[in-house]
C-alpha cells in the first residue's frame, strides 16, 4: 500500500526510469510482429526500425494496421508474437501503458483528446513529466522551473495567448497543437502521431508540419497520415503498410513510382494527393 | 487568518462554509436559550434532523468526489455509509454493558437472544472510542480500497462499475440480514444509551452530535475541496473525461481510482458514524440499494462535479422527503421519481449548474 | 419423494371409489345377508376374533366391503342398536350423517350416543389395508391393482404372498409385473432359507421405494446368515447411489427451474442492455406491470383461461409501457448510459407508487390453474407441474425471440442499427422507429415474464426490484449482446445457485453467487460469450 501511494505513476512491476540506449542509432525495434482479431490478421509480421532522430510517416489504406501498431508500441494491445524493443535494452512488452509513457513515448490519438474542462495551461501541467508521484501531485502551486518548462512549449506549440483559456472552446487546430504540447511535456523519445491534420486548414497544416519538423532530431517522430500532400511536405523516409506488414520503404518519389504501391492505391484517392 | 488561494476563489465553498458556522451558532442557542414554548424556539428533534440532514450531506459530497471529479458512478456508496454506521453501532452496543433487557455484562441483547455464548472475534475492541473510530474509516476504507483495487485494475467502468457497486451492497444486505453475521440481523443495532459517558437522548449530547457532522462536512468538504484543486484534481477530470489520455500521459489510472475511491468512502463512513448516534437505530435496511441511488440524485440535484451542489441537494431533497413523507406520503415516491426524470433531463447540471449559468450570463 | 402421505391416502381413496363403481353385483341379496351376519358378530368380537372376521369379510365377492374395511380402519363403522345395523358415519359432528354399511343408503341423521364405535387397532389396521390391497390385486383396473401391490409393500404380510405369486403368472402389464417381483423379493427377505433371503436382497438394491429400505438396513444389520448381511449391504449402496443421482436429478432440476426463471427475467434485458445498450432500471417494474396484468385478467375470466389471455396481454401492456418510457425518456439520453440509468431508476419508482396507489401496497395473490397444480412423474423423479411448464415456457419465448431477431424485417433492422446506427440510417432504416420498436420488444418480453413470475411469487409491488440486480447480472455474465450467452448464463447461476443452497442456505447461495459475478465481471468484463473484434472495444 505504501507502494502504491508513493508511485501512483510507477512503471511496470519495479521499473525505475532507465536511460534509453539508442546507441546503434535504432530508436524502436518491431521485429516479426503478428496479432489477431478473430481470425481476422490485424498485423502480420510486421517489421519496422525507426531511427534516433528521425521523422517517420506511416501510410497505408484503410485496415492496413496503423492503428494497431500503435496500440501495439504504446501497450494498448499485446501482440501473438514478435519483439518490440525500445533501444537496446527496453522490451515494451513487458510494460503497460502508463509505463511505456513514463519511459519516453508519447501518443497523440487521432481524434483530438484534451481535457476539456481544464485549462490549456493545466492540461499541460498535467501532462508534465516528474510530477506524477503522489506527493508531487498533491499541490496547488506550480514551481518557477515548472512554469518555464509550461511557457517554453507554449510558445513552441503557439498557444501563449490561450494559455488560460478553456481547453474545449479552442479550434480544432489548436487543441491538436495543444495535444502535441501535452506530449512535448512529457519529453519523450518517440512521439507517435496519429493523423495530426485531419479536418485542419491548409494554414494549419503548415503550422504543424513546421512544428513536426521542428521536432525532429531533439526527438523521433512517427506520423500516421492519409493526407500525401502532408506527408511529401514533412517526411524524409515513408513507410507503406498493407494487410497489416511493410509493403514497401524509402523516399516517397520513389514509392510513388512502385507499382506494388500503386496497386494498393488504386482508385483511392490518397494516393493522387 | 489568511485564506489559500485555492479556497479564495471558491465562492460557493466560502458560502457554504459560512452557513455552517452560522448554523453551529445559531441551532444551539435557540435550542439552548430560547424557552421552550418561545415560536423561536428549536425542539431536540429538529436539531436531530438537522443533523442528520449535514450526515447525508457528508455522504452526498463523498459521492460527488468520485462521480463528479472521476467520472465512477457508485450505486453502493449507502454500503459504506452503512458501515461506517454499523462500527460506530457497535461501540454503542458494547457502551450498553449489563443495562440491555438481559442484564449480559458484555453480550448485546440480540446475542444472548440467539444462546450466543461468546463474543465474536469481530466484536472485540469496539468498546474502545478509539478503535470504534479508527474502524469507522478503516472499515468503509478497506472494502472500498480491496472492491476498487479489482474493480479498476481490470478496467471495469462505467455501466458496469455501476452495476456491480449495487451487486455490492445488495449483497451485504442480504448479509446483513442474517442472524448469524452477528450484526443484530434483521432489527439491526438499537437501544443505544450512551457515547463516552454522555447520554444519547440528552438534548446536549444532541446538540453535540450536531455541531459533530457540521464540523465533519466542513472537514469533508475542505478536504475534498483542497483534492480537486491539487494536480491530483487534474487528474481525476483527465480520468473523468479521457481515461486512455491520461493513461498515456504516464498516470496509473486504477491506482488513483481506487486510493480516492477508498477515501471517498472513509469519509461515507464517517458520515455513517456520526447518522447513528443521532437516529438511535441501524440495520439492513441502511444497505438497500435505493439508498445509495437516492444518494446519487442529491448529488444530480444539487449539480455533480461541484461539491456545494452535493451538500445543497441532500439538503432540499431530503427536506422535501420529510416534508412529503409526514404530508402527503402516496407522493413522495412519484416526487422522488419525477426528480429523477426532470433532473437528467431537463437539468443535467443540476441546481449550482443552472445559478452558475444565470450569473453567467447576467 | 415430493408426495406426502396426503396425496397418497387420497389417491388411494379414489382407487376405492373407483372399484365401488366398477364391480358387477352378483346375488347380492344373498350375500347382503352373510355380510350383516359377520357386521353383527364384528361388534361384540374381540380383537383377535375381529382379525379372523375381517378376513371372512375380505374373502366375500360383496361391492360394499372395500368401503366398510376402509370406514373399519378410520373408526367411522358404528352399529346402530335401535335399527340393529352396521352403519358408517360421513362426518364427524355430534349428530353424524350416516349410511346402511351394507346396502350403502343414506341414513340421515343420528346422534352420537345413539351409535357405538367399533374399534380397530392398528395390527387391524394393517391387515385390512393389506385386504384391500388384496382385493385391488384382481381388479382390471390396473391403476387399482397398482395401487394394491404398493400397498403390499408398505406393510408387507406374508399371507398376502401367495396372492402376489399368482398375479405375477398372469399380469400382463410390465410395470405392474416389476412392482410385483419386487413385493415377492421383499416378502422373500423373511423367508427362512438364506440362499433366498440374500437373493431378495440383492433383487432390491437400488431400488428407490422408500418402504424397501427399512428391511434391507434391517437385513444388513440383523440376519443371521453373514453372506446375505452383506448381499444387503450391498444393495443398501446401491440404493444410496440411485439416491443420490435422483438428489442430483432433483437438484439440477430446481436449479434449471430457478434459471429459466433467471432467464424470463434477463432476456428482455438481453434485447434492451445488450442489444440496443440501454440500461432500463425499470426493467424489473415491467415485469410487474406482467403480473398484475396476470392478477387483472384472472378478476375476468375463470382461472384456467386466464393465462393464455394474459401472456399476449401481459406482453402488450408491458411493450406499450416501454415504448412510451423509450419515447418520453430514454431517446433523449442515447449515448449517456449513467444518465439513462439515473433516469429509468426515476421511472421505475413511479411504476412502483403508482401500482401501490391503484391496487394497494398489499400482495396480490394469483391463482394456479388446475392444469398447472400437481406433480408429474419423469421416471423416477416427481415434479411439480407449474415449475416444468416454466421451464417449457421460457424455451419458448427465447426461441420465438431468437426466430424474432433473425428471421423478421424488425430484427435484421435491430442488428443493423446495433452495428452501424449512421449507416443504417444511410440504407433507410428509420432508426427512431426501430429503437423504440425494440425496446418495447424487450419491454414485452419482460411482461411475459411477469406472467410467469405470478405462478411463483407474490405478486407485489416489490416484485421487480428483487429481480433488477440478478438480471442484469446474467446479462453481464452471459456477455452483452449475446442471447445465447444469456441463456446459458441464466441456467448456470440458477444450477450453481441451487447446487450451493444444501451446503450454505438459501441466502448465503445468493451471496455466494453475487461475489462471484462480481469477481468474474472483474476478470472478464466482457461476460462469458465477449463481443467480438475492434468495434467491441471502443
Amino acid at each position: 500500500m505504501s507502494e502504491l501511494i508513493s508511485e501512483l505513476d510507477a512503471g511496470g512491476m519495479h521499473a525505475p526510469v532507465e536511460p534509453v540506449d539508442a546507441s546503434h542509432g535504432i530508436l524502436l525495434y518491431l521485429e516479426g510482429v503478428s496479432v489477431t482479431f478473430d481470425g481476422f490478421k490485424a498485423i502480420d509480421n510486421l517489421s519496422l526500425y525507426v531511427a534516433d532522430g528521425e521523422l517517420r510517416c506511416v501510410i497505408g489504406p484503410n485496415g492496413a494496421g496503423k492503428t494497431t501498431m500503435m496500440d501495439i508500441i504504446t501497450g494498448k494491445t499485446k501482440p501473438d508474437a514478435g519483439r518490440v524493443f525500445f533501444g537496446q535494452t527496453i522490451d515494451l512488452l513487458q510494460l503497460d501503458e502508463p509505463a511505456i509513457a513514463r519511459i519516453g513515448i508519447g501518443r497523440k490519438f487521432q481524434k483530438p483528446t484534451v481535457i476539456e474542462p481544464l485549462t490549456v495551461l493545466e492540461n499541460l501541467e498535467l501532462a508534465m513529466s516528474g510530477a506524477k508521484r503522489l506527493r508531487g501531485l498533491l499541490t496547488t502551486r506550480l514551481a518557477g522551473a515548472e512554469r518555464d518548462r509550461i511557457a517554453a512549449v507554449l510558445e513552441r506549440v503557439g498557444l501563449t495567448a490561450q494559455a488560460g483559456r478553456l481547453a474545449g472552446i479552442l479550434a480544432h487546430g489548436q487543441k491538436q497543437w495543444l495535444e502535441i504540447g501535452m506530449l512535448l511535456m512529457q519529453e519523450p523519445r518517440l512521439l507517435l502521431v496519429d493523423e495530426p491534420v485531419a479536418g485542419m486548414t491548409p494554414a494549419e497544416m503548415e503550422r504543424t508540419a513546421e512544428l513536426l519538423k521542428s521536432l525532429a532530431g531533439e526527438h523521433s517522430v512517427v506520423v500516421v497520415e492519409h493526407d500525401m500532400g502532408f506527408v511529401r511536405s514533412i517526411a524524409d523516409k515513408v513507410t507503406v503498410l498493407h494487410q497489416g506488414r511493410v509493403l514497401a520503404e524509402g523516399a516517397l518519389e520513389d514509392l510513388q513510382a512502385d507499382p506494388r504501391v500503386i496497386e494498393v492505391y488504386l482508385g483511392d484517392g490518397h494516393a493522387a494527393g | 487568518m489568511r485564506v489559500p488561494s485555492w479556497l479564495r476563489s471558491d465562492r460557493a465553498g466560502l458560502a457554504l462554509l459560512a452557513v455552517l458556522a452560522a448554523l453551529a451558532l445559531v441551532v444551539p442557542a435557540l435550542n439552548l436559550l430560547v424557552a421552550a414554548d418561545h415560536p423561536l424556539h428549536l425542539s431536540a428533534y429538529t436539531v436531530t434532523l438537522l443533523g442528520k440532514y449535514l450526515c447525508y450531506a457528508l455522504l452526498a459530497v463523498s459521492v460527488d468526489l468520485v462521480w463528479g471529479y472521476m467520472g465512477i458512478l457508485s450505486l453502493g456508496h449507502a454500503a459504506f455509509f452503512a458501515l461506517g454506521g454499523y462500527c460506530f453501532g457497535m461501540y454503542l452496543m458494547r457502551q450498553i454493558g449489563a443495562r440491555g433487557v438481559y442484564g449480559d455484562p458484555v453480550l448485546p441483547d440480540f446475542m444472548v437472544f440467539l444462546n450466543w455464548t461468546e463474543l465474536p472475534w469481530y466484536w472485540l475492541g469496539f468498546d474502545q472510542f478509539w478503535f470504534a473510530a479508527l474502524m469507522v474509516l478503516a472499515a468503509p476504507g478497506l472494502l472500498a480500497f480491496v472492491f476498487g483495487w479489482f474493480a479498476f485494475r481490470s478496467r471495469v467502468s462505467g455501466v458496469y462499475l455501476s452495476i456491480i457497486t449495487q451487486a455490492l451492497t445488495y449483497a451485504l444486505m442480504l448479509a446483513f440480514f442474517r442472524n448469524e453475521m452477528g450484526f443484530g440481523g434483521n432489527n439491526g443495532l438499537t437501544d443505544f444509551k450512551d457515547a463516552l459517558g454522555f447520554p444519547l437522548h440528552a438534548d446536549s449530547t444532541r446538540i453535540v452530535l450536531f455541531l459533530l457532522s457540521a464540523l465533519a462536512l466542513a472537514g469533508g468538504y475542505l478536504a475534498c475541496r483542497w483534492l480537486v484543486s491539487t494536480r491530483l484534481g487534474r487528474v481525476l477530470v483527465a480520468i473523468r473525461d479521457a481515461e486512455p489520455r491520461a493513461r498515456f500521459l504516464g498516470y496509473r489510472v486504477e491506482r488513483v481510482k481506487t486510493l480516492v475511491f477508498a477515501f471517498s468512502a472513509m469519509l461515507a463512513g464517517l458520515a455513517g458514524a456520526l447518522y447513528v448516534p443521532q437516529v438511535g437505530i441501524i440495520n439492513p435496511g441502511e444497505f438497500a440499494p435505493l439508498n445509495s441511488i437516492e444518494a446519487v440524485i442529491w448529488v444530480a440535484v444539487g449539480g455533480r462535479g461541484t461539491l456545494v451542489g452535493a451538500v445543497v441537494g441532500a439538503v432540499l431533497v431530503n427536506y422535501a422527503k420529510t416534508w412529503l413523507t409526514g404530508a402527503l406520503p402516496e407522493v413522495w415516491l412519484f416526487a422522488l421519481g419525477g426528480l429523477f426524470v426532470a433532473v437528467t433531463l431537463l437539468l443535467p447540471r443540476g441546481l449550482v449548474g443552472l445559478l452558475r449559468r444565470r450569473g453567467a450570463t447576467a | 419423494m415430493l408426495t406426502c402421505p396426503l396425496v397418497r391416502a387420497g389417491f388411494l381413496t379414489l382407487v376405492f371409489a373407483m372399484a365401488l363403481l366398477a364391480v358387477p353385483t352378483p346375488a347380492r341379496a344373498a350375500d347382503d345377508a352373510v355380510a350383516r351376519a359377520l357386521l353383527a358378530q364384528l361388534r361384540e368380537a374381540d380383537f383377535s376374533d375381529k382379525a379372523r372376521l375381517v378376513e371372512q369379510l375380505a374373502a366375500l365377492e360383496h361391492p360394499r366391503i372395500a368401503t366398510i374395511l376402509k370406514a373399519l380402519a378410520d373408526s367411522r363403522l358404528y352399529y346402530q342398536e335401535a335399527e340393529n345395523r352396521a352403519v358408517i358415519g360421513l362426518d364427524d359432528a355430534p349428530t353424524i350423517a350416516i349410511e346402511d354399511a351394507v346396502g350403502g343408503a343414506a341414513l340421515g341423521q343420528a346422534g352420537k350416543r345413539d351409535l357405538e364405535k367399533i374399534t380397530a387397532n392398528n395390527r387391524l389396521r394393517n391387515l385390512i389395508e393389506n385386504r384391500l390391497a388384496s382385493l385391488g390385486l384382481a381388479s382390471a383396473d390396473p391403476g387399482q391393482r397398482r395401487a394394491a401391490v404398493q400397498a403390499f409393500l408398505k406393510n408387507p404380510d406374508p399371507a398376502g404372498t401367495e396372492r402376489l405369486r399368482a398375479r405375477l403368472a398372469v399380469e400382463p402389464d410390465a410395470g405392474i409385473k416389476a412392482l410385483l417381483a419386487l413385493a415377492l423379493a421383499l416378502a422373500d427377505l423373511a423367508s427362512p432359507e438364506a440362499a433366498a433371503r440374500a437373493q431378495a436382497a440383492t433383487a432390491l438394491g437400488g431400488r428407490l421405494q422408500p418402504e424397501l429400505r427399512g428391511p434391507l438396513s434391517r437385513a444388513a444389520a440383523e440376519d443371521p446368515d453373514p453372506a446375505v448381511r452383506e448381499a444387503a449391504r450391498t444393495a443398501l449402496t446401491r440404493t444410496e447411489f440411485r439416491l443420490q443421482l435422483l438428489g442430483w436429478a432433483e437438484t439440477l432440476f430446481f436449479g434449471l427451474s430457478l434459471g429459466s426463471v433467471l432467464i424470463l427475467a434477463a432476456i428482455g434485458l438481453a434485447v434492451t442492455f445488450g442489444v440496443m445498450g440501454v440500461i432500463n432500471m425499470a426493467h424489473g417494474e415491467l415485469m410487474m406491470l406482467g403480473a398484475y396484468t396476470t392478477w387483472l385478467t384472472q378478476q375476468w375470466l375463470p382461472v384456467n383461461w386466464s393465462l393464455p389471455v394474459a401472456v399476449p396481454l401481459a406482453f402488450l401492456v408491458a411493450a406499450l409501457a416501454g415504448i412510451a418510457i423509450e419515447r418520453g425518456v430514454i431517446r433523449f439520453l442515447y449515448g449517456r448510459p449513467l444518465e439513462t440509468l439515473l433516469a429509468t431508476f426515476g421511472v421505475s419508482l413511479i411504476l412502483q407508487q403508482a401500482v401501490r396507489s391503484i391496487f394497494s401496497p398489499l400482495n396480490r395473490s394469483v391463482a394456479t390453474p388446475d392444469w398447472m397444480s400437481g406433480t408429474i412423474a419423469l421416471g423416477p423423479l416427481e415434479v411439480t407441474l407449474n415449475r416444468l411448464i416454466i421451464i417449457g415456457f421460457c424455451i419458448a419465448v427465447f426461441a420465438l425471440l431468437w426466430l424474432a431477431l433473425q428471421r423478421t424485417r424488425l430484427g435484421l433492422e435491430v442488428r443493423a442499427v446495433t452495428q452501424n446506427r449512421a449507416m443504417a440510417q444511410a440504407m433507410g432504416v428509420r432508426s427512431a422507429r426501430v429503437d423504440a420498436l425494440t425496446f418495447g420488444l424487450g419491454s414485452g418480453i419482460a411482461g411475459v415474464a411477469g406472467v410467469a413470475l405470478s405462478q411463483l411469487t407474490n405478486v407485489g409491488p416489490n416484485l421487480g426490484q428483487s429481480y433488477i440486480v440478478d438480471s442484469f447480472m446474467v446479462v453481464v455474465f452471459g456477455g452483452v449482446g449475446n442471447l445465447w450467452g444469456t441463456l446459458v448464463a441464466g441456467l448456470s447461476l440458477g444450477v450453481a445457485n441451487k447446487l450451493l443452497e444444501p451446503w450454505s442456505g438459501a441466502v448465503l447461495a445468493k451471496i455466494l453467487v453475487l461475489v462471484f459475478l462480481v469477481l468474474f465481471i472483474q476478470k472478464r468484463p466482457r461476460g462469458l460469450f465477449p463481443q467480438r473484434g475492434r468495434a467491441a472495444e471502443a
